[in-house]
């Protein structure tokens, strides 16, 4: 059992007051807190040790330079992928996807080729395949769903065939909490040869990754939805495919020598990481996973599914309030309309009693499209939430009634 | 009164409520006070493409006092109060005003996140159409 109250003094800011109250933060898909651990590492970064990496031969650069690749470490066996140098860092999911779809796609993609993406995909995981698409004439198709929010695995089956290149899909849905067949989708896209890009942007904090139980071929997330620093993303892949792939960006570090006539690049993960990194995000980055390591992944996810399951409950006894993502696999999120409500509406109500929610498309409009609505409310819960602050978020709700009644 | 004595005096009302709850409460009640836009300039040209409300605004010259009648999708309360504040601060005022007038108030009543907020674009896209509107009118 986690002890939360203990897990709550590791992040400062939910002492916060906002608005004269005690803040309520459930806007945790858009990015998590940040506990002391990775808080303490970045100031001890820059107090302590800040030099360029890779480079100097002095004594901070050295140290710098080993905490920045065990930091590489600790992602590896945190995806528990096969080799160091598949893990690239990236500034994030979004920068991720598109170092696949500028250096994979531009390279391997041609004309009348198909990539399929589905209903739930974030816009980062829509636009960079268009630009492709654009590009190269390749074609986009996509999976439809349900209306509880869970892809339709019959038409996904149909849409495969030898033209079928690239399959790019969520792990998990950041505007209903949807948790999609990944294992399977990827066996399936596999059999017609091929390859699967998985956007783990909303998976990471929730669910345990392994990238080679998954076969997986490129996997993307971004730190601060982990607990950890913004600025900071991961993407690994599997090393023929990235060995085979031409660097996206060119500059310092990605080249072994350079002349005016000729230039040949590095290793990997160098090959991909041109110039001076996100040094002291990328340090803190293994506190945040240290972090969740030690509470156990197996922890999180049991306690986050009873506050699931809790603010379910709560949320569907208010009259008028449908819950809208009612997929059977689903993470500790909570999207809703409100009958006669605008969301926005609900978002400034709420802020004003302390309680922080997202409002809006989330970055998902073709998937409200889908839906027939504008936009929903979201609380999205991390494991420093508490059924108390549901409770506080039902009584908020109720206040927004009252007040636009 | 000028534009700014009016906010003065807005600023004044809300000065009442000590909670901000309350004052969200009185724009809203505001809101529903404003009367509807004639379906006629509910068009598209009128139409202010927000992220998340949509608002109509038409505009329009009426001796040397420019006019303007505005409205919010009927869900969106909070972005009608706050329209309906608009239009009383600034319809039926000389363009030049209209033009260069500094909507202090806003901030004063506590919705400064409402409408500089990219994500609700609607009024923020309002009163830069308005403040438009009069410009062209110097200009002609
Ligand atoms: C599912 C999903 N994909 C991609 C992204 C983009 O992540 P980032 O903005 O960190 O690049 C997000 C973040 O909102 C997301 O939720």
């Amino acid at each position: 059992m986690l002890d939360i109250q203990k897990i709550r003094q590791d992040f400062p800011i939910l002492n916060e007051v906002v608005h004269g109250k005690s803040l309520v933060y459930f806007d945790n898909a858009a990015t998590t807190q940040k506990p002391l651990p990775v808080l303490e590492a970045l100031a001890n970064y820059y107090g302590h040790y800040n030099a360029n990496i890779h480079r100097g031969i002095h004594f901070l650069a050295e140290k710098a330079t080993s905490a920045f690749e065990a930091s590489r470490h600790k992602i590896q066996t945190f995806l528990n992928a096969s080799r160091v140098e598949e893990i690239i860092f990236t500034y994030g999911t979004t920068d991720g996807i598109n170092l696949v779809a500028q250096s994979y796609g531009r390279t391997f993609l041609k004309e009348g080729d198909e990539i399929i993406i589905s209903t739930l995909e974030h816009h980062s995981n829509i636009v960079p395949w268009q630009m492709l698409c654009e590009e190269k004439g390749c074609v986009l198709r996509v999976i439809p769903i349900n209306d509880a929010g869970e892809l339709l695995m019959d038409e996904f089956e149909k849409m495969l065939s030898e033209r079928t290149k690239l399959v790019s899909v969520v792990h998990v849905s950041n505007a209903l909490g949807t948790i999609n067949p990944v294992a399977e989708i990827i066996k399936k896209a596999h059999e017609v040869g091929a390859k699967v890009l998985i956007d783990g942007a909303q998976a990471t904090s929730h669910i345990d990754i392994d990238v080679q139980a998954l076969d997986c071929d490129f996997y993307v997330f971004s730190l601060h939805k982990l607990y950890g620093p913004t600025g900071m993303g991961v993407l690994y892949g599997k090393t023929d495919i990235l060995n085979a792939m031409p660097p996206y960006r060119g500059g310092g570090e990605m080249i072994k020598e350079v002349t005016f006539e000729k230039t040949t690049y590095n290793d990997l993960p160098y090959k991909f990481e041109a110039g001076t990194p996100n040094i002291a995000d990328v340090v803190a980055t293994k506190m945040a996973v240290e972090y969740v390591e030690a509470l156990g992944k197996q922890a999180i996810a049991d306690y986050e599914h009873e506050l699931l399951v809790y603010g379910t409950d709560a949320l569907q006894s208010i009259e008028g309030l449908r819950i809208v993502g009612t997929a059977k696999e689903k993470v500790s999120v909570l999207s809703f309309v409100m009958e006669g409500i605008h969301p926005q509406d609900i978002g400034v109500i709420l802020d004003q009693q302390g309680i922080a929610v997202r409002t809006g498309h989330h970055c998902t409009q073709p998937l409200m499209k889908r839906l027939g609505i504008v936009g929903t409310s979201r609380a999205s819960f991390a494991v420093y939430n508490t059924k108390e602050e549901i409770d506080k978020l039902v009584v908020g709700l109720e206040r927004v009634k009252k007040m636009l009644s | 009164m000028t534009i700014n004595e009016k906010q003065d005096a807005l600023i004044e009302d809300f000065d009442l409520f000590d909670d901000q709850l309350e004052k969200t409460q009185y724009i809203i009640d505001l809101g529903k006070k404003l009367s509807p836009i004639a379906e006629e300039y509910k068009t598209d040209d009128n139409l202010i493409k927000g992220c998340q409300s949509r608002v109509w605004l038409h505009t329009e010259m009426r001796g040397d006092r420019v006019y303007f009648e505005a409205d919010s999708e009927p869900t969106a309360q909070i972005s009608k109060g706050l329209v309906s504040l608009l239009i009383k601060i600034l319809s039926g005022e000389k363009p030049e005003d209209v033009a260069n007038a500094d909507l202090y108030f806003i901030d004063k009543i506590g919705m400064s996140t409402i409408i500089t907020s990219r994500r609700a674009g609607g009024l923020a896209s309002m009163i830069v159409r308005m403040k438009d509107f009069a410009q062209k009118q110097l200009i002609a």
